[in-house]
């Protein structure tokens, strides 16, 4: 991280300073260390001075930027007083995608920096809330030397705009014993395979994908991706009693930290024989026992994932948690039926959304039957928390006849 | 031309030979102590992570600094995680302790495991966005220098997820965290007629309003906002530049507490209104660094172990939350959207 060096007598951003001091690292720090070598790092800070003197942001809105051959990944941004900070007049933003899972080698990174260095501010943002690289900030005339010179090092572009955003998956199997299935190749595999959909927007709004190993979701799927694909199994969790008894015997308190909190009672706890008794059946995979006691209890062996869907922020009409559409689908190589699926409900999306509208509000407005008609689903219990209250039913003519 | 369409890099050729070894097979995981994971694999093999705090915006002097890191400690491989947290991966045990000095040297925090508050998920602010109602680096830098004991001590009831968006685009998806901060306008639009009739499509303008505020004025081929309509959303600024939403003088902050991510025990919840409107009060927003450690405090204080926030407020109810928060309730805090009804309280009990 940025070497705080404190030593700003005449300082042009008294405010920012006070930004310097405290144990948590300085983004302002970040951004004096690159001012000593970018103008534009330098006019960032000074305006970012003046937005904390009056309470106002001082970027114009928007501005089509790009490079040739896509039609996102780059964020058009202005200065609203380019005379008084000229090195922010143009500072566009790109969108790289990450590696799945954030992984890189050290080359990597240092590859990235040097393109940075040499065609932007300098700074970045490890990551953007979708997960992208954030390159914070270059000029019109340097975006596509910059993009060719990313690509050289085999960095792409993520999405912005009315695209797919750009996917992102939770460490997985890379070093997650609850993985259920593989999320960085099925992240990586459902990003190949809609690179057109990624890099030219043709779609009523953004479309986020994001996959989650199991019930944990950590990557805030079903609270943010339009498709949430979340790890789960089908059999019956694995329980090691040997192991269990191990706990115990380091003094954890099975009854009151695990089985009091299984959301169906599906654990009890026999202290007299010191075993942990599961009614199979009824277990929903929430993951607390896991997670309490992972040298003790696993996922069955069955694994795959839970599709869910609709899930989104506020904007425009509440936000929504996505939920059940395919309570369990296999996720494994070459991925044909989730590239299948994922392929029928964003073309039933494109089809019939209006501008701006996600897919959560789609299904709002015109009802969960007929998205389940125009992608071929049946309707399962699973997908619901309780049945209808209302005697509002729709009939297909046919059935009534 | 470049290549087009090649995708991301490869994960693969990002992981380092421990994991590549292990992949797929680990077996557990125990929390050593705050920011150290240890994973065992089938195999036997030990993996160990060191878990670090960074202020999501780094210059490249910086990321060349944990490209060393990750060469002298890590065999040239190093991830980040869905909360802007680095992960040191290290396979060697003898490397953990020495790292560690080395983070304390360059004064990068350690921590955000277990019953610990992690980073704060945030926006770009004042910094790159041209709708917010606040900044945001400063202010998720304001409350981590104030909580920054929870981050590098697993001293809380549960975990502890704190987020933060500059307005109601929440780039951040603050909407589900235990703590969510969220910048808000409270002033109609301002519309500029001239840069409208110039720059935007009158009708696009008026569908882009969820509650009907905005009516066509044919006059100045521009439109007029019914402003007792207006909740101050934003979509309309978002659709065209014209209908200024910024307003430094009436912009600021709320507060929302009790929502999760993640199916463990109960289901995922969205954060409810706390916290109506606090003053943006840069460049450390005293009020809204109290109101974040005051309902921290309180949420430790009464939760028992294992309790989120929302599922801590759940158990003990909202009355009590207002209670023991001191926080007002107010007429803001009562739903009057168009998902308002399921959130009154159709029945008698409550308590006092």
């Amino acid at each position: 991280m940025a070497i705080n060096k404190h030593e700003m007598p005449d300082s042009e951003t008294p405010r920012l300073d006070e930004l310097e001091k405290g144990p948590w690292p300085s983004f302002v720090t970040e951004m004096r260390e690159a001012a000593g070598k970018k103008p534009a790092a330098r006019d960032l800070m000074r305006q970012l001075e003046k937005s904390y003197g009056e309470k106002v942001g001082h970027w114009k809105h928007g501005g089509i930027v790009g490079v040739k051959g896509y039609g996102g990944g780059v964020i058009g941004r202005y200065s609203d007083s380019p005379e008084e900070f000229p090195g922010v007049r143009e500072f566009h933003t790109l969108r790289v995608n990450q590696p799945s899972g954030w992984f890189y080698t050290s080359k990597a990174l240092r590859q990235l920096c040097d393109v940075w260095d040499k065609h932007g501010s300098g700074l970045t943002n490890f990551h953007g809330s979708t997960g992208d690289v954030i390159l914070l900030g270059a000029p019109t005339g340097n975006l596509q030397a910059c993009f060719d010179d990313l690509s050289d090092i085999g960095f792409d572009l993520g999405g912005s705009g009315g695209d797919l955003r750009t996917p992102s998956a939770c460490v997985g199997p890379a070093r997650c014993e609850f993985a259920n299935f593989d999320t960085l190749d099925a992240c990586q595999k459902v990003t190949m395979a809609f690179q057109d959909e990624l890099h030219r927007p043709q779609w009523p709004y953004k479309f986020k994908v994001k996959i989650s190993g199991c019930p944990n979701d950590c990557v805030a799927a079903q609270a943010r991706a339009d498709f949430s694909l979340i790890g789960t199994w089908r059999d019956t969790l694995r329980i090691d009693q040997e192991a269990v008894k191990a706990y115990a015997a380091q003094g954890m308190d099975i009854r009151g930290e695990v089985c009091d909190h299984c959301p169906t009672r599906a654990l009890s706890w026999d202290d007299a024989q010191k075993q942990l008794n599961l009614v199979a059946e009824d277990c929903v995979r929430c993951m607390h026992c896991i997670n309490k006691m992972p040298r003790a209890i696993r996922p069955g062996v069955q694994k795959g994932a839970t599709v869910l869907i609709g899930g989104k922020a506020t904007i425009l009409r509440s936000a929504f948690l996505s939920w059940v559409l395919v309570p369990f689908i296999k996720v494994e190589p070459p991925y044909t039926e989730l590239l299948d699926l994922l392929r029928r409900i964003t073309d039933w999306w494109a089809d019939n959304a209006k501008s701006r509208e996600r897919i959560g509000e789609l299904i709002y407005r015109v009802g969960m039957r007929t998205f389940l008609d125009g992608v071929g689903l049946p309707a399962v219990p699973q997908m619901v928390k309780e049945p209808r209250a209302n005697p509002y039913i729709f009939w297909r003519s046919e059935e009534v006849k | 031309m470049p290549k087009l369409d090649f995708g991301p890099p490869d994960f693969h050729a990002m992981l380092p030979p421990v994991i590549k070894r292990n992949y797929g097979q680990w077996r557990y995981h125990e929390i050593l102590k705050p920011g150290l994971l240890k994973h065992v694999a089938e195999s036997g093999e030990a993996l160990f992570t060191v878990r670090a705090g960074t202020p999501r915006l780094l210059n490249t002097d910086s990321v060349r600094r944990i490209a060393d890191l990750a060469d002298k400690y890590c065999d040239g491989y190093v991830r980040f995680t869905s909360r802007h947290n680095l992960e040191f991966l290290i396979s060697d045990e003898s490397r953990v302790e020495p790292l560690l000095a080395e983070l304390k040297k360059f004064n990068i925090p350690v921590g955000g495991t277990g019953n610990s508050m992690s980073s704060i998920v945030h926006t770009q602010g004042w910094i790159h966005c041209h709708t917010p109602a606040t900044d945001a680096s400063g202010v998720v830098k304001a409350v981590m220098d104030e909580l920054f004991q929870h981050y590098t001590h697993m001293d809380l009831p549960a975990k502890l997820k704190v987020a933060m968006a500059c307005c109601l685009n929440m780039c951040g998806a603050v909407h589900c965290s235990d703590i969510a901060i969220l910048g808000v306008h409270r002033t109609p639009p301002k519309v500029d007629h001239e840069a409208l009739a110039r720059g935007c499509e009158v009708p696009t303008v008026v569908a882009s309003c969820p509650t009907a505020a905005l009516r066509p004025n044919p006059r100045l081929k521009s439109v007029d906002v019914v402003e007792e309509r207006c909740m101050y959303c934003g979509n309309c600024f978002t659709m065209c530049p014209a209908m200024k939403i910024m307003d430094g003088e009436h912009d600021g902050i709320s507060i929302w507490v009790g929502g999760k991510v993640g199916n463990a025990r109960t289901a995922p919840m969205f954060s409810k209104l706390a916290i109506p409107f606090l003053p943006n009060n840069p460049p450390r927003w005293p009020e809204v660094v109290d109101a974040v450690k005051n309902i921290v405090d309180v949420w430790a204080a009464h939760a028992i172990k294992g309790e989120r926030v929302g599922e801590w407020i759940n158990r003990v109810g909202w009355e009590r939350f207002f209670e023991l928060t001191g926080l007002p309730f107010t007429d803001k805090h009562v739903d009057d959207f168009i998902f308002s009804v399921p959130s009154f309280r159709s029945s008698t009990q409550f308590k006092w």
